[in-house]
C-alpha cells in the first residue's frame, strides 16, 4: 500500500490564496497616478517629462544597486514600488528642478527613507516625502521657483518662466496685511485650480485628476478611505472655523483643499500603507493629526505649504497610534458585561 | 425572497469551485480493511472494547466514549478485527486504530433500522434523546468533531432559545451539506425538530449561502409541514460556516471571548450532524458512514460519495476515478481549513468532509516577503485581531504580548494567511502562539487549583 510515485506537498492551512501580490497593488497604485501626470504633462511639457522620467529612472538604479551591491539580496525592483517613489518625487517638486538635484533627491529618498531601514515594508517616513524634504531644505530657491502652466513653458525646462503659488501669494499678502478678498483676484480662480491651471509641484496641480486617481485606489480597496476623508474634513473644519473667525484674514476652506499638495498628499502620500497605521481608528486619528498640522504650518508657520511635514510628522506617530488604536474584538463588549 | 444576511466583521471570497454541487450521492463501496481509529473527536480516545480474532457486525460498539468529552465508536462493517495498531490519520500523526477485514456478507447489529422510511414521530424525551445521540458516537460533521450530546447538554442556568442549523458550508469545493439538504430535506427536518425537542426550544434557523438557491427553495417549501423552523438565505462570504459568525450574521449577537454559544442562548449543528441526530434518534443508527466530496481543479469527475467510516482513502480515490495526473497535493476537508494528506493510507474519518486535489503547479505556497502593512489581514479578521501583529510577536517570542492581544481568540479561518500580499505565513505563526498561550494558561489554571 505505498504509495510511491505520489510526491504529496504537505503544508498548513489554508492552500488557497487570493492571488494578490505586492506587484498587483504597485502597478494599480501607478495607474491612478497616470491622470496627475498627463496633466502635468499638458501644463507644464518638456521639464515635467524630464523630471519625471529622471526621478523614475533614478529611483529604481538606486534601488537596484543599493540592493544588489550594498545589502547583497535578490533585486527587488520588479515590484514597482521604486516606479511608484520615483513618480511621487517627481510629482512633489518643480518640473524646472535641474536633473542633479532630481537625481540627488531619488538617492536621499530610496538610499536614506527607504534602504536604509531595510526596504520595501520596514522604513517609517514615506521615502519620497523624505527626499522631497531634503530637496526643500538643501536647495531652497529651486525647490520654491514654480513654473507658469502652459503657454512657452511646455517647451522649456530649467528656462521656464516662474511665477509664485496661490499659497504663496496669501501668505505673503497677509504677512503684508492685505485682505483676502484683495488677493483672491491676483491667483486663478477655483474652477481652473480644480482642473490643473495653476503653479505648484509637477503632480500637485490638478485636484481633479488626483481625485479620479484617488477615488480608483479606494474603490480597488488599495486605499482606506478613512485617511484622506479625515484629513479633507479635519481641513474643512478647521480652515472653516477660523475663515467665518476673520474671513479677511483666513482663506475659505475651498481654497486649503485645492491648492498646494493637498489632494496628492491626502489621496497618495498619506496612505502609503507601509507608513500609515494598521487599524481604521488609527487612521482617523493620523489623518485628523495630518489635517490639524497643515493648517497650522500654512497658516502660522514659515512655510506656505506644510503638507510634507504634515506627514512626516505623523509618520513618526504611527507606532505610538497603532498601539493604541485596537480593532474590536468580536465577542469583546459583551465579556465587561455592555 | 428574504433579504439576505451576513456577519459584519472581516470576511473573505475565495473562488468557490463547487464543481460537484449537482453530482447526486453515490455510496462507496466497502472497504476490504476499515481502519477505525478511536480518536475521530475532538476529545479523550474512546477505550477499545474488542480484541484481535472477534468477530464484530457493522454497528456494533467497538470502542466507548472515555469521559464526558469523548465519543463512541462504532463498525462500520461487518468482519474480523485483524489487529489493533497504530495507523496514519490526517494529522500525519500515528493513533491507535481497530484494523476489521470485511466479510462478504453484511450483518447489522441488532435494533438497527436499515430501511429509508422516514419516520417523523419524536416519541422521546429530551433525555433520551440526548442519550441515544451519545450512544450512536454522534460529532460535529463539519470538521470540528465536537461530541454532539455535549452540545445538547447545556450547564446549569444556561437556556437555549433558538437551534440554528449550519448549511452554509462555506469552504470551496464541499457540496457535502448542499447535497444532503437536497436529497435528505425530510431527515434534516426531523432532526432538527428532535435537536429542539432535546433543547427544549420552539426556533429553529437554518442558515444556507446563497450559491445554493435551490436548497433554499426547497427546504422553505418543506418546512412548513414542520413548525417553527425558517430558513435563513445569506450572503456569500468566508468563514460564514464558523459558528460563532454564523450566529453573528443570523441573530446580529456576538458571542462574548472566551465563551460557547450558549452563553447567547445558541446551539449550533451542521446539516450533515443533523441528519445523523436523525438516524440516531429515529432509527437506532450509530455514525458509522459519512458523506464526500471528492474534487478538484484538476479532476475529472468531481462527485459526492456516502463512504463508511475506516475506509482508506486511497480506495474511495480509486472508486472515484483515480488520482489525477500531475498532483502536489491532497487535502482532507476543505481548502481554507483542511489537512494536506502525507499518504493514502489515511482512513475517512467522522470529520472527513471532502477530499481535494490540487496540482503541482498550485501545490506550493510561494517565497514569503516583508510586510508591507497594507493592513489587509486586520480588515479580513473575523475575530478583530491584528494578524501582522500576532505573527510578529509570536516570531520573537513575546506571548504575553500575543496574550494580551487576544490570541487565543482566533479560529483559524486563515482568512489572513489567504489575503496576504507578501504571501505571509500568518496563521502557521498564529496556531504556534495560541497554543503556547493556551498552555501557559492551562498550566495557571492547574497550578490556581492546587492551592
Amino acid at each position: 500500500m505505498k504509495d510511491n510515485k505520489l510526491k504529496l506537498v504537505i503544508s498548513h492551512s489554508p492552500h488557497v490564496h487570493a492571488n494578490n501580490s505586492v506587484k498587483k497593488i504597485m502597478y494599480l497604485v501607478i495607474l491612478a497616478l497616470i491622470p496627475e501626470l498627463l496633466v502635468s504633462l499638458a501644463y507644464f511639457g518638456l521639464g515635467a517629462l524630464i523630471v519625471t522620467l529622471t526621478a523614475v529612472g533614478s529611483a529604481v538604479f538606486f534601488e537596484w544597486f543599493i540592493q544588489k551591491f550594498l545589502m547583497k539580496k535578490k533585486p527587488t525592483i520588479s515590484d514597482g514600488s521604486a516606479i511608484i517613489t520615483g513618480l511621487l518625487l517627481a510629482f512633489n517638486v518643480p518640473s524646472n528642478l535641474p536633473i542633479w538635484m532630481v537625481i540627488v533627491g531619488a538617492l536621499v529618498a530610496i538610499g536614506i527613507g527607504k534602504m536604509s531601514f531595510g526596504g520595501l515594508g520596514n522604513n517609517v517616513f514615506n521615502p519620497a516625502l523624505v527626499g522631497r524634504v531634503f530637496l526643500l531644505i538643501s536647495f531652497p530657491v529651486a525647490m520654491t521657483s514654480w513654473p507658469t502652466p502652459g503657454g512657452q513653458n511646455l517647451t522649456a525646462y530649467t528656462d521656464a518662466v516662474t511665477g509664485a503659488t496661490p499659497l504663496g501669494v496669501i501668505k505673503e499678502g497677509v504677512k503684508n496685511g492685505e485682505s483676502i478678498s484683495q488677493l483672491m483676484a491676483q491667483i486663478p480662480d477655483y474652477w481652473n485650480m480644480f482642473l490643473g491651471h495653476v503653479g505648484g509641484s509637477l503632480g500637485e496641480i490638478s485636484a481633479l485628476a488626483l481625485l479620479l486617481g484617488g477615488l480608483f485606489l479606494i474603490w480597488k480597496k488599495i486605499v482606506n478611505w478613512q485617511i484622506p476623508v479625515a484629513i479633507l474634513t479635519t481641513v474643512v473644519v478647521f480652515t472653516g472655523i477660523l475663515h467665518l473667525a476673520d474671513p479677511d484674514k483666513y482663506a475659505d476652506p475651498l481654497f486649503h483643499l485645492l491648492t498646494g499638495g493637498m489632494m496628492l498628499g491626502s489621496f497618495f502620500m498619506a496612505t502609503d500603507m507601509v507608513t500609515s497605521p494598521m487599524t481604521p481608528k488609527g487612521m482617523t486619528i493620523f489623518g485628523i493629526g495630518i489635517g490639524i498640522l497643515v493648517v497650522v504650518i500654512r497658516v502660522w508657520g514659515a512655510y506656505p505649504e506644510g503638507m510634507s511635514f504634515a506627514i512626516l510628522i505623523m509618520n513618526a506617530f504611527v507606532p505610538l497610534i497603532n498601539m493604541y488604536s485596537k480593532p474590536k474584538l468580536y465577542g469583546e463588549v459583551k465579556k465587561n458585561g455592555k | 425572497m428574504v433579504a439576505l444576511k451576513t456577519f459584519k466583521k472581516g470576511g473573505v471570497h475565495p473562488a468557490d469551485n463547487k464543481f460537484s454541487a449537482d453530482k447526486p450521492f453515490v455510496k462507496a463501496p466497502l472497504p476490504k480493511m476499515a481502519i477505525i481509529h478511536v480518536t475521530q473527536h475532538l476529545g479523550a480516545p474512546a477505550k477499545v472494547l474488542v480484541k484481535k480474532g472477534d468477530k464484530v457486525k457493522t454497528g456494533q460498539l467497538i470502542a466507548e466514549a472515555s469521559g464526558f468529552i469523548s465519543a463512541n465508536i462504532h463498525s462500520s462493517v461487518t468482519g474480523k478485527v485483524m489487529k489493533i495498531d497504530n495507523a496514519i490519520d490526517a494529522s500525519g500523526y500515528k493513533k491507535t486504530a481497530i484494523y476489521i477485514k470485511t466479510d462478504k456478507e453484511e450483518v447489522w447489529e441488532d435494533g438497527i433500522d436499515t430501511s429509508d422510511d422516514l419516520v417523523k414521530d419524536i416519541p422521546y424525551s429530551p433525555q433520551e434523546i440526548v442519550e441515544k445521540v451519545k450512544k450512536a458516537g454522534v460529532v460535529g460533521m463539519g470538521g470540528a468533531t465536537f461530541p454532539t450530546n455535549v452540545k445538547l447538554t447545556p450547564p446549569p442556568g444556561k437556556k437555549a432559545e433558538y437551534v440554528i442549523i449550519n448549511g452554509v458550508e462555506c469552504e470551496p469545493y464541499l457540496t457535502v451539506d448542499h447535497r444532503t439538504m437536497l436529497e435528505k430535506g425530510h431527515e434534516l427536518m426531523v432532526g432538527t425538530k428532535i435537536l429542539m425537542k432535546a433543547l427544549g426550544v420552539d426556533k429553529a434557523i437554518i442558515g444556507i449561502e446563497n450559491n445554493k438557491p435551490d436548497a433554499i427553495e426547497y427546504l422553505t417549501k418543506i418546512s412548513k409541514e414542520y413548525g417553527g423552523i425558517t430558513i435563513q438565505p445569506l450572503k456569500m462570504k468566508y468563514p460564514q460556516g464558523g459558528e460563532k459568525q454564523l450566529i453573528n450574521a443570523i441573530l446580529g449577537r456576538e458571542v462574548p471571548s472566551g465563551g460557547l454559544p450558549i452563553d447567547v442562548g445558541v446551539v449550533v449543528q451542521n446539516v450533515g450532524t443533523t441528519v445523523a441526530v436523525y438516524k440516531a434518534v429515529q432509527k437506532n443508527m450509530p455514525l458509522i458512514e459519512r458523506t464526500v466530496t471528492v474534487s478538484g481543479t484538476n479532476f475529472p469527475n468531481p462527485a459526492n460519495y456516502i463512504v463508511r467510516i475506516g475506509t482508506p482513502i486511497k480506495e474511495l480515490v480509486e472508486f472515484a476515478g483515480g488520482v489525477p495526473e500531475n498532483t502536489g497535493k491532497i487535502i482532507a476537508g476543505g481548502p481554507m481549513t483542511g489537512k494536506a494528506l502525507s499518504s493514502l493510507d489515511v482512513p475517512v474519518q467522522k470529520g472527513t468532509s471532502g477530499v481535494i486535489f490540487f496540482p503541482e503547479e498550485a501545490a506550493h505556497r510561494k517565497p514569503y516577503q516583508d510586510c508591507i502593512r497594507c493592513a489587509k489581514c486586520v480588515s479580513v479578521c473575523p475575530s478583530g485581531l491584528e494578524p501582522y501583529l500576532l505573527m510578529t510577536v509570536t516570531e520573537k517570542q513575546m506571548y504575553d504580548v500575543a496574550r494580551k492581544n487576544h490570541i487565543t481568540d482566533c479560529i483559524e479561518c486563515g482568512s489572513c494567511s489567504f489575503i496576504c500580499p507578501t504571501y505571509r505565513p500568518l496563521l502557521d505563526y498564529i496556531r504556534l502562539g495560541k497554543k503556547t498561550v493556551m498552555d501557559q494558561i492551562r498550566a495557571e489554571r492547574a497550578q490556581k487549583q492546587k492551592k
